[in-house]
């Protein structure tokens, strides 16, 4: 079968941006991605725009601005792995053969304030059951009785997180923080605190995908291989899961949308946990992070505090994990956060990261899960 | 007057003549999964046409926290809370609690069904929905 690589990447910062627009912010990632990749008007042959925000046809607008358009443009919606769903969609079309060369991208604004979510019923606003904080916080809870996880590893998944943003010049907070003051910001949503949760944000994020065989060597930047990149949604039964039912089963035997996702990867790739380098996983709340490593096997089942505590998961640990910060640091635009993990990977393995670099990363996965449920996992070779 | 937040989920009888609420929902006639609220086809088999079933609990909570800000659309008070209770039917539900201190709720304990009112609306009706609490009997009298 045809191999995919990436053989360029380009991001806009995220953040908040007062005056630029989600096609402002997707025309800077785009041309960075196509620069780097050497292609131009006419070099590939379709694009997928992962946005949920964007409103009716944001990729068509990013592409017309550059004078690019003729092609297939396909905007993606799923939630939180928008940009996954967008990447499977590109390499699939790639390894059957249908188009050499695409241009995948994500951009998003989000509304500030208080986010009004489509997915929920009218009446479940008007009961209060529309807070995505509260389910945040009642999963936060049941991993903190199942795994032994207290309110100090949650705010050292902050500490850690923000101290590998502060080196990352893409990152919406590039500032350090301590325990004591992520303890000492107000509660949300038992047991989470407000700097254990991240911001949603606007920012974009852009690669060019080419068939390897295609690939020109030695080119420069050295092509990264796209190795697997995979979505799943869910099984019913668990009543906190990402789905976010009204009722579950009363036990937990249905394997969550990140495992179902990441199992499929690890099988596409032909590599496990073990093979991981570095991994950029979904940190919407701290206690998301612990419950991500579980649910992705680079720990036992009940294993990530002690995974955290050993300093594993710190850069200059054994498996590096959020080494751009994550969305702790990075906030959240959703139909860009997963190709800029896949761009912070890319350069991860490229070497290309200064003071973040996990050093010799050759195998890098990245992870995001969200509503619907979407779980899309990613995984980098070079 | 008092209107249900929506139809088709709960039952809201009066106090004085039948005293316990239900929630309303599905058990599948394949599988036997109890689900809430009703639904046409199971959503664990896809078996079509599952029978109804009124879950009135007293069950047992799970898991809880309290909503500090108010959600989009929700006019009513904050903080309150949010928890899911485990019904002896087999299922777990998540709704509002009565009880707005998640230090005053430990795992395991009894919560019973009840309906309490979110807001007044435009109309003058009290808007009323499902939620959870500690038994009556050590609620204040
Ligand atoms: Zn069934």
């Amino acid at each position: 079968m045809t191999g995919v690589a990436v053989t360029g990447v380009g991001m806009h910062p995220f953040g908040r941006f007062d005056g630029v627009s989600t096609t402002d912010m997707g025309v800077a990632a785009v041309r960075a991605a196509l620069r780097e990749a050497g292609v131009g008007k006419g070099g590939f042959q379709a694009a997928f725009c992962g946005t949920a925000y964007g409103g009716v046809a944001t990729g068509h607008k990013v592409l017309s601005r550059l004078g690019m358009t003729g092609m297939p443009i396909v905007d993606v919606e799923a939630g939180c792995a928008s940009g996954s769903a967008a990447l499977m969609l590109a390499a699939a079309a790639i390894r059957a053969g249908q188009y050499d060369t695409v241009v995948v991208f994500g951009t998003e604004k989000m509304p500030k304030g208080i986010i009004r979510s489509s997915f929920f019923e009218p009446w479940q606003e008007e009961a209060g059951l529309a807070s995505t904080p509260a389910f945040f916080g009642l999963r936060a809870q049941r991993l903190c009785q199942t795994s032994g996880i207290t309110k100090d590893h949650l705010a050292r998944v902050v500490v850690k997180n923000r101290r590998h943003g502060a080196a990352n010049p893409d990152a919406m907070y590039q500032k350090e923080t301590t325990v004591e003051e992520v303890l000492a910001s107000r509660v949300v949503c038992e047991p989470l605190h407000l700097f254990m949760m991240c911001s949603p944000n606007e920012g974009a994020a852009a690669l060019v995908l080419r068939r390897t065989d295609l690939v020109t060597s030695p080119s420069s930047p050295a092509p990264v291989t796209l190795a697997a990149a995979v979505l799943r949604s869910h099984i019913p039964g668990s009543v906190l899961s990402e789905s976010t039912p009204l009722s579950g089963l009363v036990h937990d035997d249905a394997p969550a949308p990140t495992t179902l996702s990441a199992t499929a990867a690890y099988e596409e790739a032909g590599l496990g946990p073990a093979d991981l380098h570095v991994v950029e996983c979904q940190d919407t709340d701290a206690a998301r992070e612990l419950g991500s490593c579980e649910e992705l096997g680079l720990c036992e089942p009940g294993g990530s505090a002690a995974l955290l505590s050993s300093g594993a998961t710190h850069l200059g640990g054994r498996l590096p994990v959020n080494p751009s910060g994550g969305l702790l640091s990075k906030g959240e635009p959703l139909g860009a956060s997963a190709l800029g993990q896949v761009v912070e990977l890319v350069r991860q393995l490229r070497g290309e990261c200064g003071p973040r670099q996990v050093e010799g990363a050759r195998v890098a996965l990245s992870h995001t899960v969200g509503r619907g449920a979407n779980a899309g996992v990613v995984i980098l070779t070079r | 007057m008092r209107v249900m937040v929506r139809e088709g989920l709960f039952t809201d009888p009066d106090p004085d003549t039948d005293p316990a609420p239900a929630l309303l929902g599905s058990r599948c006639t394949n599988c036997g999964n109890v689900l809430f609220p009703r639904v046409d086809a199971c959503t664990y088999c896809a078996t079509e046409d599952p029978e109804p079933v009124d879950l009135s609990g007293p069950g047992t909570l799970w898991a809880w926290t309290a909503v500090t800000a108010p959600p989009p659309g929700y006019r009513g008070e904050v903080p309150f809370g949010v928890g899911v209770v485990e019904l002896p039917e087999g299922v777990r539900v998540i709704g509002r609690l009565t009880e707005s201190d998640p230090a005053a709720l430990a795992t395991g304990q009894p919560m019973e069904l009840r309906i309490v009112t979110l807001h007044r609306d435009d109309d003058g009706n009290d808007v009323v929905t499902y939620a959870f609490g500690p038994p009556s009997a050590s609620a204040p009298s």
